[in-house]
């Protein structure tokens, strides 16, 4: 029984079972154009063709450089920016559709900004901001701000110090707390962290990891979960999905995907990750420059002028996200079979 | 996760929102809020509340000129015409007409006052709607409602005021009218500015996700950090309204005789300007008075309103 009044939603309870994905994304493509200096019309390929699966129930990782997409995608999802193509199934049904409007949609799924203090209205106290979700869809005032304090508490902030009190009168710590308490003011089963804890210091970010998962087992939440940080990730994550130039190049189980890594781009990614042993210090940048221009990204596969495997053969084809694993998908023509490249493994993996 | 949030936190809560004979507002500590500390830091201003109580002197005098004003604001005397500052029965003088002048002053502050400060009070509202409508929504609604604004912009204040009350015909309610045009575009302008600056942030995002209609958003979310900056702005325009006002009076298209307003008064007695300077520039004096008393107070309020976003 939702706290919500509204018609009967179908939405917040299970529908397609355990087995269905609760958000299927395929074919997300979203350009934006810009205007060079000569006149021209060029796009951004910001998000180009990502497809994939959040499970029921899992934390899915986004991880990737800065400028790969993962922002856009996260603003896809949440439909903040409209897409160019592609669909979104949430439990098996179109969104955007009359079966699913983007309205019902939104009470299912919401977002953490990665900014805590740009994401609280500076004009409203804690409680208010918490509270003005729950009040939008029709819960009486009262009830609304009782619930936000209920939230408040939840998230380990005393409502008795803190409903009262304005963002900029709260930490960093406190008012992600309290972003997190507002996107769940609305009972969602998915909810999006976009850099949810990268600003914070390392000690409240972990204090706000684990609240993060104990809200999870609570409520019985699915998170999608972007960062650059590939240890909160691994800490967070059961699966993992790394972007490259607004494609996905590899998606797969987090022990899998951040210890046996398929694709040159991940095994870069892993190993410029500065390490505590003194001994074991990356002395080169297995990256070299920056990534290429995604308003005129490489042919074929977008990562081969920074990847050590590249042959020519990388340059013509575009390689496809295939399975080389259990649950484990690359998009690498290296480790695909019968694609042309000399580091191809001979057979198809018996799936 | 449906009851248990409310249940479960409550339990965590240690009862603070258990007990009903406790209203629940007593318990929490109590934030002064944006507009507190701005009031907090205005009257730590001397300039700004010295500017305020001048304003606010003036304003009751204007409310009471007709019971405390110490002679007839109307009755001329064609014996008394033009007496000095210091008169013994004319305080601050007479007129061309041989009216007291302390009298017509503080009556004109009436007039003067309401067709200073009525038209940038509705276009505070209507400039303010235009603007947030035109930042919010962005797109082709922006594009259309600001450049019609634009058009305004191509002519000077004065010359659109006075065209403009020309065109309708004198009259209070004409001048109103046309110095509401007048202010419309510049209030709409900063308005728009303001909500397109606020229009990215998070928050906003965070509002849409929660379902709420675009209208809603504008009042709850955007209308609470824009009206600030706007009001500023606005009560800054106070004084520049007033001396438009005044100027339309004088050019005989505003308030007509006998009533007393500053700026008619100024007309009237430039006739006397070399008979008796100092009576003459007396409605001047007031009118540069209280605008300066306005710009002041809304820097002040502006200084005020500078905490951090």
């Amino acid at each position: 029984m939702s706290v919500i009044p509204s018609a009967p939603d179908p939405f917040a309870h299970d529908r397609g079972g355990p087995a269905q994905p609760l958000l299927s994304v395929s074919g997300l493509y979203k350009h934006f154009p810009v205007r060079k200096a000569g006149g021209k019309k060029q796009v951004v390929r910001a998000v180009d063709g990502v497809d994939f699966n959040v499970l029921k129930g899992e934390t899915l990782g986004i991880v990737g450089e800065s400028g790969c997409g993962k922002s856009t995608t996260a603003k896809l999802l949440m439909g903040l920016i409209e897409r160019d193509s592609g669909t979104l199934l949430y439990d098996g049904q179109a969104v955007g559709e009359r079966a699913m409007p983007w309205r019902s949609y939104r009470r299912q799924v919401q977002m953490v900004f990665q900014d805590s203090y740009a994401s609280l209205n500076p004009r409203m106290t804690v409680e208010q901001s918490i509270a003005f979700g729950p009040k939008v869809n029709g819960v009486p005032g009262r009830e609304a701000v009782e619930r936000a304090r209920a939230l408040l508490a939840r998230v380990g902030l005393e409502p008795k110090r803190f409903a009262g009190r304005y963002p900029h009168e709260i930490s960093g710590g406190q008012r992600q707390r309290v972003n997190i308490a507002r996107s769940l003011a609305l009972e969602p089963r998915l909810v999006l962290l976009d850099e949810a804890v990268s600003a914070l210091d390392k000690s409240v970010e972990a204090q706000v990891l684990n609240l993060l998962l104990d809200l999870k087992a609570e409520f019985g939440l699915t998170y999608i979960f972007i960062s650059h940080d590939l240890n909160v990730v691994r800490f967070i994550s059961d699966r993992v999905m790394v972007m490259y130039l607004g494609r996905v190049s590899e998606i797969g189980p987090s022990d899998t995907v951040l210890d046996a890594p398929a694709h040159p781009y991940t095994e870069a990614l892993l190993a410029s990750m500065p390490s505590l042993d003194p001994d074991n210090r990356t002395q080169v940048a297995l990256l070299q420059g920056d990534p290429p221009n995604p308003i005129d990204p490489p042919r074929g596969c977008r990562f081969h002028p920074r990847c050590g495997l590249a042959e020519p053969i990388c340059g013509d084809k575009e390689p496809p996200l295939d399975a080389v694993g259990p649950l484990h998908r690359v998009a690498c023509l290296a480790r695909q079979p019968s694609s042309g490249h000399s580091a191809a493994p001979a057979r198809a993996l018996a799936a | 996760m449906n009851a248990p949030i409310t249940a479960s936190a409550m339990a965590l809560d240690g009862g603070v929102l258990a007990p009903s004979d406790v209203a629940p507002e007593a318990a929490f500590v109590p934030s002064r809020g944006f507009w507190g500390h701005v009031g907090h830091r205005l009257v730590r201003d001397p300039v700004a509340m010295g500017a305020g109580a001048l304003i606010l002197l003036i304003v009751v005098i204007a409310i009471l000129a007709p019971w405390i004003t110490p002679m007839d604001p109307y009755k001329g005397s064609m014996l008394r015409r033009l007496k000095h500052v210091g008169d013994a029965t004319y305080w601050l003088g007479s007129d061309e007409l041989g009216r007291d002048m302390i009298s017509r002053l503080m009556l004109g502050a009436r007039l003067s006052l309401f067709i200073g400060v009525t038209p940038v009070l509705i276009a505070f509202v209507i400039g303010s709607a235009i603007g947030i409508l035109a930042g919010y929504v962005g797109g082709w609604l922006n594009t259309i409602l600001m450049r019609t604004i634009d058009v305004f912009f191509a002519f000077p204040s004065v010359l659109l005021a006075i065209a403009l009350s020309g065109a309708l015909g004198a009259g209070i309610f004409n001048s109103i009218v046309s110095l509401t045009c007048v202010f419309v575009p510049q209030i709409a302008r900063v308005a728009e500015s303001v909500t397109t600056g606020i229009r990215k942030r998070d928050y906003i995002d965070a509002a849409k996700l929660s379902g709420a209609s675009p209208l809603t958003i504008m009042r709850v979310q955007v209308l609470g950090n824009v009206v600030g900056p706007i009001f500023v702005y606005a009560t800054s325009l106070i004084s520049v309204s007033m001396i438009l006002a005044s100027g339309l009076s004088f050019l005989g298209l505003g308030v007509r005789p006998p009533e007393p307003e500053w700026g008619l008064m100024l007309n009237t007695l430039r006739t006397a300007i070399y008979a008796n300077p100092v009576v003459a520039a007396l409605p001047g004096v007031c009118i540069f008075v209280v605008s300066i008393a306005f710009n002041l107070f809304s820097d002040g309020l502006r200084a005020a309103m500078e905490i951090r976003q």
